[in-house]
C-alpha cells in the first residue's frame, strides 16, 4: 500500500476564539518538496511547531512513515527522523560552525554520554559534521564563531546541522528568509537536489523559490489549507489568486 | 601583554602549591591553613561551575551540597568519636573517620540530593530556577538549625581531623596536600568533560534548549546530569571543609555561602577551567588581608566584583588573556 513519510490528520489548535490550525491534513511523499504558502497568520509556524512537537494540537495526529508520533517530545520526534531549520536561526552562537555540527553528530549517532574523549577529535563524529559542511559549502569557516557568520552563513549552517541528522523528512521553516538574491538562487539549487534524499516540507514566501522547487503546494489561509496541487494547478486557481498571490505570479 | 590561558592556569596552580611549601619552611602554619581553604573553596565551586558555567543553570542553593558533605563528614565522625551506633533504618554503623569514606559517602548523598533538586529545579529556567534553587537550600538550613541531635544551632565539634591512609592528616602541609591533590584531579576532569560529547551538547543546552532538542537530545536529561556531577562535586568540598575546620554548622547551609561561590565563578570566569580556582584564591587573599585591616571588607570585594562585571565579563582570566569568555 502507498504510504507518505510524514502526513498530519485533522491537525486543530485554536488559542481562544483564533483558530490557528483548522483540520490540517496535508501530507509528504518521498522524494518530493511540498511547499506550504500563505500570508502572515494563516497559520503556517503553528502547523509547523505542531508537527515537530513544540505545540500539542487540540485534536489531530502526525504520523511519520506511518507511525503516530503524536504523543512525542520534540527531541524524539526528531530522532525518529524529523530534521528541522528554524524561521530565526536557533545555533549555539557562542560556539565555531563545526562545534555546531558535530552536536549534529553526537544527536544522530546518540554520542551524548561520553565524557573522557574530545568531541572535536572524535573522527566519526568529525566526519559526518565536515561532509555536511562540504556540502552546504561552509567548511572554510568551520572555525569561525558562530555569532561571526553573516546571516546567509547562518542560514546554510541550520541546514547543514539537519543534514547531520539524515533525516527522514526534512521540516524547513522559511530557509530563504533575508537570504538576497544570489543566496536564495543558491539555496533553491540545493534544496533541489535534496529532495532526492528525504523529502522536504517547505513553509516559504519566496514565490521564486516555491514555484521554481515544489512538486505540490499547499496554501493556508486562516488556519485552513484552501488548495493543495502541483504549481501550475495553484497558480491557476482564482480563490488562491485572490487569497494570496493578487498579481505576484 | 597577553598571557595564554594555559600558562596562566599553570602558573595559578603552582604559585598555589609552592605557597604553603615556602610557608612550610617559614613555619607559618597559618598560611598553610588558608591556601588550605582556597583550594577547599576552589573545590567548592569548581563543582558550581559544572552546573553554572557550562550549563547555565545559576544555582543559588550550592550550599545545599556543600552542608551536606560536611554533614556527612559532621556525622560519621561524631558517631565514631562518641562510639555511638547510628542506625538508618535497615542498617546500623558505628560511624568512621576514614576519610575516603566520608568523601564517598559525601559525594553519594550530595549527588543523590542534586538529583532530586534537580529534578524539580530544572522544569524551570531564569530567575525562577535561582529562587527554587534558593528556597531549597533555606529549606536545608533551617532543618539543620533544629536538628539537635547533631548541635542545631550551635553545630557539631569533631576532635580529631579524620585519617587518611599513610598520611598524618593533622599536619597542615599533609592535609593541604591531600586536597590539593583532589582539586587538581577534579580539574583534570573538568577539563576532559568540558571538551567531550557530554560537553559540548551541555555547552549548546546552556545557549539553545530547542537547538539541542532539535538534534535529537533532551536538553533536560544532560543538564540534570551536569548538576547531579557539580552536586557531588561540591559536596566533596563541603566534607573537606568540615575537616579543615574540625566543625561542622548550619552556616555551611546558609545562601551567603551559594552566593560567595557564584562570587568566586565570576571574579576569575564563568565556565573557565581555572576561574573558580583564582576567584576563590583572590576571595581567601582579601578575606584574609583586608579582614586584618577593616571589618568592612567585603565593601573592596564588592568593587572588584562590580568592575568585573561592568568591564570584564570574562572575569580576571578574560582581563588577563584577553579572550571573551562564556557568558551566562
Amino acid at each position: 500500500m502507498y504510504r507518505p513519510i510524514l502526513a498530519t490528520h485533522g491537525l486543530t489548535k485554536s488559542f481562544g476564539a483564533l483558530n490557528a490550525t483548522r483540520d490540517v491534513s496535508i501530507d509528504l511523499n518521498s522524494k518530493e518538496i511540498h511547499a506550504i504558502i500563505g500570508p502572515n497568520g494563516a497559520g503556517k509556524s503553528t502547523l509547523i511547531k505542531q508537527i515537530c512537537g513544540e505545540m500539542q494540537p487540540d485534536s489531530g495526529r502526525v504520523t511519520l512513515d506511518g507511525q503516530d508520533v503524536s504523543k512525542l517530545s520534540t527531541f524524539a520526534r526528531a530522532r525518529a527522523g524529523l530534521g528541522r531549520t528554524f524561521q530565526v536561526s536557533d545555533l549555539c552562537r557562542e560556539d565555531t560552525v563545526v562545534e555546531n555540527v558535530v552536536l549534529g553528530s553526537l544527536g544522530a549517532e546518540g554520542a551524548v554520554w561520553r565524557f573522557w574523549k574530545s568531541a572535536l577529535k572524535t573522527r566519526d563524529l568529525c566526519e559526518r559534521a565536515e561532509r555536511a559542511l562540504e556540502r552546504v559549502g561552509l567548511i572554510e569557516e568551520r572555525y569561525t564563531r558562530c555569532a561571526n557568520l553573516s546571516h546567509g552563513q547562518r542560514r546554510q549552517l541550520e541546514v547543514a546541522v539537519a543534514l547531520t541528522l539524515s533525516p527522514r523528512a526534512f521540516i524547513m521553516d522559511e530557509p530563504m528568509a533575508g537570504l538576497g538574491v544570489e543566496g536564495s538562487k543558491q539555496m533553491t539549487s540545493f534544496l533541489d537536489g535534496l529532495r532526492k534524499e528525504a523529502p522536504i516540507l517547505l513553509v516559504e514566501h519566496d514565490m521564486d523559490a516555491v514555484f521554481a522547487l515544489a512538486d505540490r503546494i499547499s496554501v493556508m489561509v486562516y488556519g485552513k489549507v484552501i488548495a493543495t496541487g502541483t504549481p501550475n494547478e495553484i497558480r491557476n486557481r482564482k480563490e488562491v489568486r485572490e487569497a494570496y498571490l493578487g498579481d505576484a505570479v | 601583554m597577553k598571557f595564554e590561558e594555559r600558562y596562566l592556569n599553570l602558573f595559578v596552580l603552582v604559585g598555589l602549591l609552592l605557597l604553603p611549601i615556602w610557608a612550610q619552611a617559614m613555619d607559618e602554619p597559618f598560611t598553610i591553613t588558608l591556601a588550605t581553604r582556597a583550594v577547599i573553596l576552589a573545590l567548592a565551586a569548581v563543582g558550581l561551575n559544572l552546573a553554572l558555567g557550562i550549563g547555565g543553570m545559576v544555582s543559588f542553593g550550592h550550599a545545599v551540597f556543600f552542608g551536606i558533605g560536611g554533614y556527612a563528614m559532621g556525622i560519621l565522625a561524631y558517631h565514631a568519636q562518641t562510639y555511638t551506633t547510628l542506625s538508618l533504618g535497615l542498617f546500623e554503623t558505628g560511624g568512621t573517620n576514614s576519610m575516603p569514606v566520608i568523601w564517598l559517602v559525601a559525594m553519594l548523598l550530595s549527588g543523590a540530593v542534586a538529583f532530586v533538586i534537580g529534578l524539580l529545579s530544572l522544569r524551570t529556567s531564569g530567575v525562577y530556577f535561582i529562587m527554587i534553587t534558593l528556597a531549597f537550600g533555606q529549606m536545608f538550613y533551617y532543618f539543620a538549625i533544629s536538628w539537635a541531635q547533631y548541635g542545631g544551632e550551635d553545630g557539631l565539634s569533631i576532635y580529631v581531623r579524620n585519617g587518611f591512609p599513610g598520611l598524618n592528616t593533622l599536619v597542615p602541609i599533609e592535609f593541604f596536600g591531600i586536597c590539593f591533590v583532589l582539586l587538581c584531579v577534579t580539574l583534570v576532569l573538568f577539563a576532559r568533560l568540558q571538551s567531550s560529547p557530554f560537553g559540548l551538547a551541555l555547552n549548546a543546552a546552556r545557549q539553545s534548549k530547542s537547538r539541542v532538542a532539535a538534534v535529537g537530545l533532551n536538553p533536560t536529561r544532560v543538564k540534570l546530569l551536569a548538576f547531579v556531577l557539580s552536586g557531588a562535586v561540591t559536596g566533596l568540598a563541603g566534607a573537606l571543609f568540615a575537616d579543615l575546620n574540625r566543625f561542622v554548622s548550619p552556616t555551611m547551609f546558609s545562601w551567603q555561602l551559594s552566593g560567595e561561590l557564584i562570587v568566586l565563578i565570576i571574579i576569575g570566569g564563568v565556565g573557565r577551567l581555572m576561574g573558580p580556582v583564582i576567584g576563590a584564591c583572590v576571595f581567601v587573599a582579601l578575606e584574609h588581608f583586608l579582614g586584618e585591616i577593616t571589618d568592612f571588607w567585603h565593601v573592596s570585594l564588592g568593587i572588584i566584583l562590580l568592575c568585573i562585571v561592568l568591564f570584564g565579563r570574562g572575569g580576571l582570566i578574560g582581563l588577563i588573556t584577553g579572550k571573551e569568555g562564556a557568558h551566562v
